[in-house]
C-alpha cells in the first residue's frame, strides 16, 4: 500500500513539469519484439534501440555514420586491428561508458546461449563465428578493453564495411551490470538502463512505449523533445487517419491503394525517397528448366518495371534494372542490365528468340510457378509479371502462403520455380546485397547460384583494401549476377513517410534512419 | 446445484486436455517456425535459438514439458515478443478486452433488447420494420468497414472523439471501439427478442394475464422471462467471444486488448501465445456455458426440475 501512496505522491509532484514537456508521438509499423539489442533483427526495432542506446558509431540526420560513443578510431595497415578511443559518455544511471562494456556486449552477442537472431552481421570480428558455433570460447573474441577509453577489436578479415556494420543495432551495447543483475529482465523499465539519447518509461505491448529524454546523455543539451511516445500501429489505413487527426507526429508506411489521396491531401507531408532495398524474384537455379540462363535472362528482359513501379507500386518503388540500389556506400554508379537501353518490342523479340532457342515455343510452352507471401501488392505485382510473359507463351500459376511458410520453403529449397524475396540493407555496402549470390550463401542463395568466377570475385572483393580497385570489382561481380539473372531485380524500395508539419528536423535518407535526437516538435 | 455445477467442472478439465493437445500439434504442423522471418537465419543461428527455448527437443517431450508448465500455471515465454512471458502479455491485455467486450455486451443488451420488445409488440409497423431493417444492416456490414467510417466520421471530420488509440483506458477512446463490437450484437440480439417475444406473446399463458387486463409493464416482464432464453444461449459463447478481443477492432483502434493474439500468434508461429489463447479462450467459452446452464435453470423451472 505504502508504495502506491509513494507512487501516487511521485507522480502528482511530476505532473506539474511534465504538462510543460514537448512530446513526440512516433507512429511504428509495430511492436519491438525485444529491447535487447542483441536479440532483434528488424527497423521496428531499430527505431526504437537507436533512440536509447548509442554504438561506438552512430548515425547522422542524413543516416552518415559519425562517430557516437567512440570520438576516433584509427585502422592498422593491414586492415585488420581498429583501435576506438572512447568519450566520456554516460549510462542513464551515471555510470561511465567504458570500453569493458563493448567487450562484454560484443561477447554476449555471440555467446551461442544468448540466442541473438542477427549474431552472424559480426562475423567480422576474430573467432565470431567460431564462438557462436560453440566451437571457440567467449574470451577468444577480438574484443578486449586496453583501458577504460581504448577499445581494441580484432577483425577475421579485412571488411571496409566493418565501421558501417557497427553502427547497426546488434553494434549498441547493454549495461553490464544490469544484465548481470536481472537476466532477460534487464529490458523491463524499472530495471532500465541505456546510454542513448532517450531511456524507457514504461512499454505495454499493442498500446504504447514511451521513452524519456535521458540526462546523462552526452549530448543531452541539444537534445529538444523530452518525450518520445511510440505506437505500435499495424493497420496502415487506421495509421494514416490518426496522423490526419493530428494524433500522431510520423508515420514510416502508407496504405499503397490510398496512394492517389495521400498525395493530394498530404503533398507537403508525404516523403517519398530511394531506400537501400531490393525487391526481386528469385528463380530456382538448380531446377529445369531454370538452369538454362536462356530462359531467366527471357523471364527477366520483358519485364515493364517502370509499369511495377507506377501502377502496381502508386510509385513507391523505383524500376531496378540491378540488384545494388544507388546511393549505396563504397560503389559509385551500379551496374545495370544491358537490355535496359531497349525498347519493349525488341525486348520481347529477343526474348522470344531466346526462349525458342533454349526448346520453348507455341507446341512447348513454358510452365512456371509464382510462389509469394499473401500480401495484396506481391500478389498484384505476380499477376503483372504472368501477363507480360504471356506475350512469350509461358503459362503461369500463383501459389500463396503466410510470411512464415514462404520463407521456410525458400529456406528448405522446397520445390519452387520462382518465388517473391526483398533484401534490405543492414549496412551501406555493396556487399550486403551481392553475397545473396554467394554459392557458399546458403540460407539466403534461394536462387541456389553457383557461379564461380562470381564467387571469385566476391574473394577478391573481400581481401581489397583500395576501396576503389574493390568497387571495380564488386561492379564486376554484380555484372556476372545481372547477365545470369538468378535473381530477377524487379524494384528498389523507397521509403514513405508521412511527417506531420509540427515536426522539425526531419530528412529523408537512404537507410530511413530517423533518431528523435535531431529532431524538434514546434508547439 | 451445487451438484450440477459439480459435475459442469469435472467434464472440463478432460474437455481442456482435448483442447490443448489438439492445439500444441496442429500449430507445430504449420510448416516453418517462430523464427523464420524474410531475412532468413543463419543455420547455427537458428540451432542456437532452438536450443535457448527447448524447440530442439522432440515434440512429444515439448508437449510433455508445456502440459506439465500448464499445471503449475506456467504459459511460458513469448517467442515474438521475447521481453514478456505470455502470461505477462495476456494478463496485461485481458483487463482491456473484457471492459471493451463487457460495455459492448451491456450496450447490445440493452438497445438490442429494448427494440426487439418495440419491435414484437407492434408487429408490422413502421416501427417493427425499421428495426429489422436496421438489424439486417447491423449484421451484413462488418467492423472492418463500421470501424473506419466511425473513425472517418467522429474522429476525423467532426473531431469529436481519438481516431484510435487506448490512452490509458480514457472514456473517449473507447466510445468508438465498444459501438463498432456492439452494432452487430444490437442486430442479433433484436432479432432474436423480437422472435421469441412474438411467439411469447402468443402463449396461453400471457394471454391469461392480457386477459385480467394487466398493464403492458407487466405482461412484458412475464413474456421476457420466457422470450430471453434463445437469448442467453446465444450470449455464452457470444460473451466468451466479446471478453476475449476482437481482432479487428483492437488493430484498427490500436488498443492492447489480447483479440489480435490468437491470430497473429499464429501467423507469427508464436506456438505458446498461441496455446496460452487456447487455453484463454477455452476457459471462457466453459465458464460461460456453464454459466448459460445455470442461468437457464434459474429462469426455466422445467430445466430446475429435470
Amino acid at each position: 500500500m505504502n508504495r502506491y501512496v509513494l507512487a501516487a505522491v511521485l507522480s502528482a509532484s511530476f505532473a506539474l513539469p511534465l504538462a510543460a514537456q514537448t512530446i513526440f508521438h512516433r507512429g511504428a509499423a509495430g511492436d519491438p519484439s525485444s529491447l535487447d539489442a542483441h536479440k532483434t533483427s528488424t527497423v521496428v526495432e531499430s527505431d526504437i534501440l537507436l533512440d536509447m542506446f548509442e554504438g561506438l558509431v552512430t548515425y547522422d540526420v542524413k543516416a552518415n555514420v559519425v562517430p557516437g560513443v567512440a570520438e576516433s578510431w584509427t585502422v592498422s595497415p593491414d586492415g585488420l586491428i581498429y583501435t576506438f578511443k572512447l568519450r566520456d559518455a554516460k549510462w542513464s544511471n551515471g555510470d561511465p561508458v567504458v570500453a569493458a562494456d563493448f567487450v562484454y556486449s560484443f561477447r554476449r552477442l555471440l555467446n551461442p546461449a544468448t540466442g541473438a537472431k542477427y549474431a552472424n552481421i559480426l562475423y567480422t570480428l576474430k573467432n565470431a563465428e567460431k564462438i557462436n558455433k560453440g566451437q571457440a570460447k567467449i574470451e577468444e573474441l577480438g574484443a578486449k578493453a586496453v583501458d577504460a577509453k581504448t577499445l581494441e577489436l580484432t577483425l577475421e578479415f579485412q571488411a571496409p564495411y566493418f565501421v558501417a556494420q557497427l553502427a547497426h543495432q546488434t553494434g549498441l551495447p547493454v549495461h553490464p551490470a544490469s544484465v548481470e543483475k536481472h537476466g532477460a529482465d534487464f529490458t523491463k523499465a524499472e530495471n532500465f538502463v541505456s546510454n542513448g539519447a532517450y531511456t524507457l518509461k514504461s512499454f505495454v505491448p499493442n498500446d504504447k512505449l514511451v521513452a524519456v529524454k535521458n540526462p546523462h546523455f552526452r549530448e543531452a543539451s541539444t537534445v529538444k523533445i523530452d518525450q518520445v511516445i511510440f505506437y505500435p500501429l499495424e493497420d496502415r489505413a487506421a495509421a494514416l487517419r490518426r496522423f490526419q487527426a493530428g494524433e500522431i507526429h510520423y508515420y514510416n508506411d502508407v496504405p499503397t491503394d490510398q496512394m492517389k489521396f495521400i498525395k493530394e491531401t498530404l503533398k507537403d507531408q508525404f516523403f517519398v525517397a530511394p531506400y537501400l532495398g531490393t525487391y526481386y524474384f528469385a528463380v530456382n537455379t538448380a531446377k529445369k528448366p531454370f538452369d538454362d540462363v536462356r530462359v531467366r535472362q527471357a523471364l527477366s528482359m520483358v519485364i515493364d518495371r517502370e509499369f511495377l513501379a507506377e501502377q502496381i507500386w502508386a510509385g513507391t518503388m523505383i524500376p531496378a534494372y540491378g540488384l545494388v540500389p544507388p546511393g549505396i556506400g563504397n560503389y559509385g554508379e551500379p551496374a545495370e542490365m544491358a537490355e535496359k537501353a531497349l525498347s519493349v518490342i525488341e525486348r520481347e523479340d529477343k526474348a522470344k528468340a531466346l526462349l525458342k532457342a533454349a526448346g520453348f515455343g507455341p507446341d512447348k510452352p513454358l510452365k512456371l510457378q509464382i510462389r509469394y507471401n499473401t500480401s495484396e501488392n506481391h500478389k498484384n505485382t505476380s499477376v503483372a509479371l504472368a501477363d507480360m510473359w504471356k506475350p512469350l507463351g509461358v503459362e503461369t500459376t500463383l501459389v500463396n502462403s503466410d510470411l512464415k511458410s514462404h520463407y521456410a520453403i525458400l529456406r528448405d529449397k522446397g520445390d519452387y520455380d520462382v518465388a517473391r524475396a526483398g533484401w534490405i540493407a543492414d549496412y551501406s555496402d555493396p556487399q550486403n546485397f551481392l553475397f545473396l549470390g554467394e554459392g557458399g550463401n546458403g540460407g539466403l542463395n534461394y536462387a541456389n547460384y553457383k557461379n564461380a568466377d562470381f564467387d571469385a570475385l566476391m574473394k577478391k572483393a573481400s581481401t581489397q583494401t583500395d576501396l576503389k580497385a574493390r568497387a571495380e570489382t564488386l561492379k564486376q561481380a554484380e555484372t556476372i549476377i545481372l547477365r545470369d539473372q538468378p535473381y530477377i531485380p524487379l524494384l528498389f524500395y523507397g521509403s514513405k513517410n508521412l511527417v506531420s508539419k509540427k515536426l522539425e528536423g526531419f530528412q529523408t535518407n537512404v537507410l530511413d534512419r530517423h533518431m528523435s535526437r535531431y529532431m524538434a516538435i514546434k508547439p | 446445484m451445487l451438484a450440477f455445477v459439480g459435475r459442469r467442472l469435472l467434464t472440463a478439465a478432460p474437455t481442456l486436455l482435448v483442447i490443448v493437445t489438439l492445439a500444441f500439434f496442429l500449430i507445430r504442423a504449420a510448416p516453418g517456425g517462430p523464427f523464420d522471418m524474410e531475412r532468413p537465419l543463419d543455420p547455427q543461428i537458428l540451432a542456437n535459438l532452438k536450443s535457448y527455448y527447448g524447440l530442439d527437443k522432440s515434440l512429444f517431450e515439448q508437449y510433455l514439458a508445456y502440459l506439465g508448465a500448464l499445471l503449475r500455471g506456467d504459459l511460458g515465454p513469448s517467442f515474438v515478443l521475447r521481453d514478456f512471458s505470455v502470461a505477462e502479455i495476456l494478463g496485461k491485455g485481458l483487463p482491456v478486452s473484457i471492459r471493451i467486450g463487457g460495455l459492448a455486451i451491456l450496450l447490445a443488451l440493452l438497445i438490442g433488447g429494448a427494440l426487439g420488445i418495440v419491435a414484437a409488440f407492434r408487429q408490422n409497423s413502421w416501427a417493427d420494420f425499421s428495426v429489422i431493417g436496421l438489424a439486417t444492416l447491423g449484421i451484413t456490414i462488418p467492423p472492418f468497414v463500421v470501424a473506419p467510417l466511425l473513425q472517418i466520421v467522429f474522429g476525423l471530420v467532426l473531431a469529436w472523439l481519438p481516431v484510435g488509440g487506448w490512452n490509458d483506458g480514457a472514456v473517449r477512446n473507447t466510445i468508438l471501439p465498444v459501438l463498432t463490437l456492439a452494432l452487430p450484437q444490437i442486430a442479433v440480439i433484436a432479432r432474436m427478442i423480437r422472435a421469441s417475444m412474438i411467439e411469447t406473446l402468443g402463449a396461453h399463458h400471457i394471454r391469461t394475464l392480457r386477459a385480467q387486463g394487466l398493464s403492458t409493464a407487466t405482461i412484458t416482464q412475464h413474456a421476457l422471462r420466457g422470450a430471453v432464453l434463445p437469448v442467453v444461449s446465444y450470449l455464452g459463447p457470444a460473451a466468451a467471444q466479446l471478453l476475449t478481443g476482437s481482432l479487428v477492432v483492437e488493430t484498427i483502434f490500436g488498443l492492447p486488448g489480447v483479440g489480435r493474439y490468437f491470430i497473429e500468434g499464429a501467423l507469427n508461429r508464436d506456438y505458446t501465445l498461441v496455446m496460452g489463447t487456447v487455453v484463454l479462450i477455452a476457459v471462457f467459452v466453459l465458464i460461460f456455458n456453464t454459466l448459460v446452464d445455470i442461468i437457464y435453470a434459474l429462469l426455466d423451472p422445467r430445466v430446475r426440475h429435470d
